[in-house]
């Protein structure tokens, strides 16, 4: 079965395929609940082994450039003003500026009345203004304002849309209505010219809570034609960890198994450090594999990940620590 | 591009090997009558690390009567004084355990990830752990007042030479016996560094002695008459020799001897965990693992996604530089057990059964053996059957549980087994029934000091680990 992106006309054909799983309410059910069972221990141990995998010279410049190629590069927050945003967007293009051979990131992402600041900036550069949206982080709004912000972001510009799920529908067992927002969401996405901005499923697996509900959250998003799916918003107290990215990355690597449909994984929240980016990277690599060793399909999350990785580059190419005024705050 | 991981080598530099070591007795060491060395190498590159001293018989007379010598002191000591001596080993341990970690490396050829992430962290906990019964003998089931067995000869494997040691030595100090050990003939380094330790503790004289060579000199410690116990772990063809020469004399004997486990995979399994756990329970310590998960159960309506994953992370498994820190699997201990493990797969194919390994480069010098899994095995297959002690796992298939537990306990060995399913009371069911000294539940080779492990029929008898362990060292 030839891979098709989750994102590209051909996904949906292949979802077609499972729509008997999806059908209603029951039957989505009883598949969710079909899905192997997660063992929490043994889950923990794989991934903190798999965090001790030693990352050196040149896997590390490799892993340390790519990291920063993968950075959803955000700001979100109630005092986001243009100026913080087009200060931010700067820095995305050009992280460090004694250095062009630094990477752009992959996207700025921002609050959707702040799309049109972000999209000027970034015009041209190749980086990719993504907002969140569908009442972003509590996901509580009916439907049409939903809808009605994810429209709004994409007229304005957006090219990635990051939205919530309902956590309180998912936890009371109502599937179909997750289901069927995500399908909404997606279409919201949709721009005149008829090509579409991708979508990005947030669990909030904080409020999830068990490893299963993860893996369950996560095939539902894939059968709704999820573009990405996305581990939290970074507003509550657990965002991403080591082993629910693993078992997302089992998700997605069984989903293109079953389907051909390949979709992507951005852990968001909490990963600050270099080094936790280098062991997410270990997990994508010996998990899902290769082939998701790509900013089109895994980002990361994160604001002040990206100057240890410049710190980081620039500790690899120079033999010194340069300290943090050498990398630029914004 | 790929992401290839550079090499990322543990450093030897913080392990200092003399080119020559003698017996450790009384104390000192001192070399042996005989003047008969042997060499020790590297299994991942045949270099040779160290001569070492082959013990004969006088030798090991000598260091039985250093241990007599010694334990009328050391059995006098209050518990609390003992304790003392243990703990110190095990702080001594700890803060070199990443000398010991890259010795036992490359004296093994098992990979630094394990020597440094398991075996050394295992070895302090026994000792702390024993340390703790010391002064608490009174209160472990026993009676009120156990007495120790006197002198303790103790032969171990190569497979974890420290982690055996220190299961032997450990509880043996404890409930005051004093020992004369006899390391493995192909990785004898790690307990003559155990002997600095003792030094370094300031052990008193004899408690412990440490004679080193081949199978003559076992021989030796066990047909020694003023020994009270023997403590081996090993083959279960020497097992048998050693019950043989101890029957009719007064001498504890207690024996932890082969395997060949049965890992049993139901179709209500967490899938994901579950493949990690056979490739745990098989590929850990290259299978050099006497409870060992070599034969693969699974249930048949799940055999082929199983096999799929299984697949799917054996070809991510990384074989080669034992001291890199990324190698999942180093080398295979011997050449002749390398012969051993080549002969028995062969005979798998030969039967009938079909071989499989990922592929993968093996290092020009040296011993290696990729890891390698044969599917369409029964019951009747010597593959299924004999303990192979390699990265070599047998695929059989169940329909129900009833089937499940008459093929797991099919086998002349018993000393562990592993169920998976996310169904708690098939869990406790299955255990009831199992016939094996350990039975994991959703994880393999698992190990902890508070936690008895021993074996039924040929894979032994008496249980080391636990209170439990305390009883083989006890006159009770």
């Amino acid at each position: 079965m030839p891979t098709v992106p989750a994102y590209g006309p051909d996904a949906a054909g292949r979802l077609a395929e499972m729509a008997d799983v999806t059908a209603s309410d029951s039957a989505l059910r009883r598949f969710l609940h079909g899905l192997p069972g997660v063992d929490a221990v043994g889950l923990q141990a794989r991934a903190a082994a798999l965090g001790t995998r030693s990352i050196k010279t040149s896997a590390k410049a490799y892993a340390l450039d790519l990291a920063i190629s993968m950075i959803d590069l955000t700001t979100l927050e109630g005092a986001d003003t243009p100026g913080k945003v087009r200060a931010l967007s700067a820095k995305g293009v050009r992280p460090d500026p004694t250095d062009p051979t630094a990477p752009s990131v992959a996207a700025i992402c921002v609050y959707p009345d702040m799309v049109p600041v972000a999209r000027k900036a970034l015009d041209g550069t190749g980086v990719k203004v993504a907002s969140v949206a569908t009442a972003f982080p509590s996901g509580r709004a009916g439907l049409p304002v939903k809808l009605a912000d994810t429209a709004e972001a994409v007229s304005a510009g957006a090219d990635e849309i990051d939205m919530v799920i309902d956590r309180g529908a998912f936890l009371a067992g109502r599937y179909r209505e997750v289901f069927e927002t995500i399908e909404a969401v997606k279409a919201a996405c949709r721009r005149p010219d008829g090509t579409s901005a991708h979508l990005k499923v947030i669990f909030e697996t904080g409020e999830l809570s068990t490893y299963d509900n993860v893996r369950r959250a996560s095939w539902l998003a894939m059968l709704a034609g999820a573009d990405f799916i996305k581990t939290s918003t970074g507003k509550v107290a657990v965002n991403a960890t080591p082993p629910v990215t693993l078992l997302m990355l089992e998700a997605v690597r069984d989903f293109h198994a079953a389907t051909g449909v390949r979709v992507g994984l951005k852990p968001a929240g909490g990963i600050r450090t270099a080094k936790d980016a280098i062991k997410y990277l270990v997990l994508v690599n010996e998990t899902a594999g290769e082939a998701w060793l790509t900013a089109d399909w895994f980002r990361f999350g994160a604001s002040s990940l990206l100057n240890d990785l410049l710190m980081q580059r620039q500790k690899l190419s120079t033999g010194r620590y340069s300290g943090p005024d050498y990398v630029t705050v914004d | 591009m790929a992401f290839e991981y550079a090499p990322a080598p543990q450093s030897r530099a913080i392990v200092d090997i003399a080119p020559s070591y003698g017996l450790f007795i009384d104390g000192e060491f001192v070399e042996g009558t005989s003047g008969e060395l042997r060499k020790t190498i590297s299994p991942a590159s045949e270099e040779v690390l160290a001569e070492y001293t082959q013990a004969g018989a006088e030798d090991v007379d000598r260091a039985v009567r250093a241990a007599r010598r010694a334990f009328p002191a050391w059995s006098a000591l209050p518990g609390a004084e003992r304790a003392k001596y243990l703990f110190r080993i095990a702080r001594i341990v700890q803060e070199r355990s990443r000398e010991l970690a890259v010795l036992e490396t490359l004296d093994n050829g098992k990979p630094i990830r394990e020597t440094r992430d398991f075996d050394l962290p295992t070895v302090a906990a026994h000792f702390f752990y024993y340390a703790g019964w010391a002064d608490k003998l009174p209160y472990a089931g026993f009676g009120p007042d156990p007495r120790p067995l006197g002198v303790a000869g103790q032969i171990i494997p190569w497979n974890f030479p420290l982690m055996m040691l220190a299961w032997k030595i450990a509880p043996a100090l404890a409930t005051g016996n004093t020992v004369v050990l006899k390391p493995a003939e192909t990785t004898p380094l790690s307990a003559l560094f155990f002997a600095d330790v003792c030094r370094q503790a300031g052990l008193p004289r004899g408690v412990v002695n440490i004679v080193t060579g081949d199978g003559a000199t076992g021989r030796a410690l066990v047909e020694h008459p003023d020994i009270n116990k023997i403590a081996f772990t090993g083959s279960t063809a020497v097992g048998k020799g050693i019950a043989r020469a101890v029957a009719g004399t007064d001498r504890r004997l207690s024996l932890e001897l082969g395997g060949k486990a049965a890992n049993v995979v139901f179709d209500d399994a967490p899938i994901d965990q579950a493949v990690e756990g056979i490739v745990t329970g098989i590929f850990f310590n290259q299978g050099h693992v006497c409870c060992a998960g070599s034969r693969l159960l699974v249930q048949e309506s799940v055999a082929e996604e199983v096999l799929e994953s299984l697949k799917r992370r054996m070809a991510t498994l990384r074989v080669g530089d034992p001291l890199d820190k990324n190698t999942d699997i180093g080398a295979i201990n011997s050449a002749e057990q390398l012969a051993r493990i080549r002969a028995l797969a062969d005979t798998g194919e030969a039967e009938g059964a079909e071989r499989w390994s990922p592929a993968c480069e093996l290092p020009g010098s040296g011993f290696w053996f990729a890891p390698t899994l044969f599917t369409g095995v029964t019951q009747a297959h010597r593959i299924a059957r004999e303990e192979i002690f390699g990265p070599v796992l047998s695929v059989l298939t169940f329909r129900t549980p009833a089937e499940a537990v008459e093929k797991a306990n099919n086998t002349p060995y018993g000393l562990s087994a592993g169920v998976w399913t996310e169904k708690g009371s098939r869990i406790l069911w299955m255990a009831d029934r199992l016939r094996a000294g350990v039975v994991w539940a959703n994880t393999f080779n698992r190990f902890d000091p508070s936690s008895p492990f021993g074996g039924y029929k040929e894979s032994g008898y008496g249980r080391e680990g636990g209170r439990h362990g305390l009883e083989a060292y006890l006159d009770v």
